[in-house]
């Protein structure tokens, strides 16, 4: 697993994807922080403006990540020597998804920047942005095990691309009115909640404020471990087309 | 030791493989024939345990690949049809990777990637990254990948697809090398790759095994199997002559060639000599036949497409 996280890794920084990306996240966030989130008018001294756009980022920049992990192995034919190696699926699945997850980690980290920024300009609580940060990384986790299945799902990467992205936008836009009002009225209320609390928007808000409960850490862990269990289960059953 | 146990394969109404079973020895250069899509890369497909059987399983050295895939594999070094691999790596990175994928241990990695590019004599390129490579260069990448963890099962999906006459060359004799101790079983639809490396055949076509035999023996099959082929001045009246013998079958004249069928095992060639001193024609050459492998292989593949 490890030796296919490493692989991956170093995959991404031997093609320009790496650095697009990362460029491309690091500007988007500034744009995003500066000019729609208003940082400096606001006059507080937090990452929340940063923070705030993170979703809305994620849903495309992460699937843009996720949509090569298995539709290219399928494409180029290397699927069949992945998995003639003595490995098993989830020891492929969890490397890949490990690197990526990694890979975005570090494009978090290089965002250093903007929290050095406000440390200069204000004391902010850093353990809120702290937190802020680990429901950043845990939500693109969960963006990033959907696109990883549905990456599986097909050989053609922009056909994993907008699945991915429409499956993380029903997942990021449960918990809004809009989508409520759709049930509201015939769905009981445990239904109601049960569907407004898969919403990515409202676990995140709750990490970024400071608070990290339990039950958002164990949400964001059962949402990857089931897009993955399902990328595995995938995987087993149509390896070969 | 691999053994297939009534192999099948099918994709709806399709049948892939029909029912195949073979077991492979030690010291075995065995040699899938066939011609395209009969069923050979479906069938190197689930002895990797990559496809799973629609029915059937087989046996690498024992144990189940459709049960425990992973432990058979370690038996098994495999080069995929096509010769997959990551583009972006370095040839040296690449077989690394498959290198530490295979469990080498770390203090033997280093030494394992070298004898592997050594063998297939990619030095001059092991800093490139393999798609920047010509069709011969990733072809022996796909096989250095295949023998760098020394497996005691090689299985090769078409070899020397790609290679030049020298390369193809190279390749055979690391095959023909490695093949002492080892199981190798290799898929082609080059005739004279089979005469060259296998010391057994299995001829396929749509699925099904239509003959298993010894390259000679495949050979023996030909109807020029102990035919007589001459050049010579004044060849319709030399036919017409020599059909008159008890040992000639049946003569023909091609391309100004007369070849000879014998009646009967022995004796023709002996017959037709004596004949030449007798007459004194003017042979410009004359030979012994040992059969045609790709008369037999048409044969064969054929007369099975007509009779379904």
């Amino acid at each position: 697993m490890l030796n296919i996280m490493r692989r991956e890794l170093t995959g991404y920084f031997a093609t320009p994807v790496a650095y697009v990306f990362l460029v491309i996240f690091l500007v988007m966030t500034g744009i995003f922080s500066f000019y729609l989130g208003s940082f400096y008018e606001r006059g507080f001294a937090d990452l929340d403006p940063f923070f705030r756009f993170h979703p809305w980022l994620y849903l495309f920049l992460v699937p843009a990540i996720s949509m090569r992990l298995w539709a290219e192995e399928r494409r180029s034919g290397t699927i069949e020597l992945l998995f003639t190696l003595p490995l098993t699926t989830l020891d492929a699945v969890l490397g890949k998804f490990l690197a990526a997850w990694v890979f975005i980690g570090l494009a978090l980290v290089l965002t250093m920047p903007m929290w050095i920024t406000v440390n200069y300009l204000g004391s902010p609580d850093n353990g809120v942005i702290l937190a802020g940060y680990l429901g950043s990384w845990l939500m693109a986790g969960g963006f990033l095990a959907i696109g990883s299945c549905m990456s599986a799902l097909t050989r053609n990467q922009v056909v994993a691309f907008i699945l991915a992205v429409v499956i993380c936008f029903l997942f990021l836009l449960s918990g809004l009115p809009m989508v409520m009002n759709l049930f509201k009225g015939w769905a009981s209320q445990v239904i109601l909640d049960g569907i407004a609390g898969l919403s990515f928007f409202k676990h995140f808000a709750d990490i970024s404020k400071g608070v990290i409960d339990l039950r958002d850490l164990i949400y964001f862990v059962l949402v990857i471990g089931f897009w993955l269990f399902a990328n595995v289960v995938i995987l087993e059953l149509k390896k070969a087309e | 030791m691999i053994e297939a146990q009534s192999l099948c394969k099918s994709y709806g109404n399709f049948i892939a493989v029909d029912d195949l079973s073979f077991s492979v020895e030690p010291g075995q250069v065995l040699g899938f024939l066939g011609p395209n899509g009969a069923g050979k890369s479906t069938t190197m497909k689930m002895l990797t345990g990559f496809l799973t059987p629609s029915s059937g399983t087989a046996l690498i050295n024992g144990i189940d690949v459709t049960e425990n895939s992973v432990a058979a594999l370690h038996h098994i070094g495999y080069l995929p049809e096509g010769a997959p691999s990551y583009g972006e790596m370095t040839v040296q990175q690449f077989l690394t990777f498959v290198a530490r994928a295979r469990l080498i241990e770390t203090r033997l990695l280093a030494d394992s990637v070298a004898r592997a590019i050594g063998k297939l004599n990619l030095a001059a390129v092991k800093h490139q990254p393999i798609e920047t490579l010509s069709k011969g260069f990733k072809r022996r990448v796909g096989l250095a990948q295949a023998i760098i963890h020394d497996p005691q099962i090689l299985i090769l999906d078409e070899p020397t697809d790609g290679l030049d006459p020298n390369q193809k060359y190279e390749v055979r004799r690391l095959i023909q090398e490695m093949a002492q101790d080892k199981i190798i079983v290799i898929s082609t639809h080059i005739l004279e790759e089979v005469e060259a490396v296998c010391n057994r055949v299995m001829i396929i076509s749509d699925g099904r095994l239509l003959a298993d035999d010894t390259p000679r023996g495949l050979i023996s099959r030909s109807r020029y199997h102990n035919a007589v082929s001459m050049v010579v001045a004044g060849a319709e009246k030399v036919a017409s002559i020599l059909s008159e013998l008890p040992e000639v079958a049946k003569a023909e004249l091609r391309d100004g060639e007369l070849t000879l069928f014998p009646a009967q095992e022995n004796g023709l060639f002996e017959a037709i000599t004596a004949a030449i001193s007798r007459h004194q024609w003017e042979v410009a050459s004359l030979r012994l036949e040992a059969g045609r492998l790709d008369e037999v292989f048409r044969s064969i593949t054929r007369s099975e497409a007509t009779s379904c």
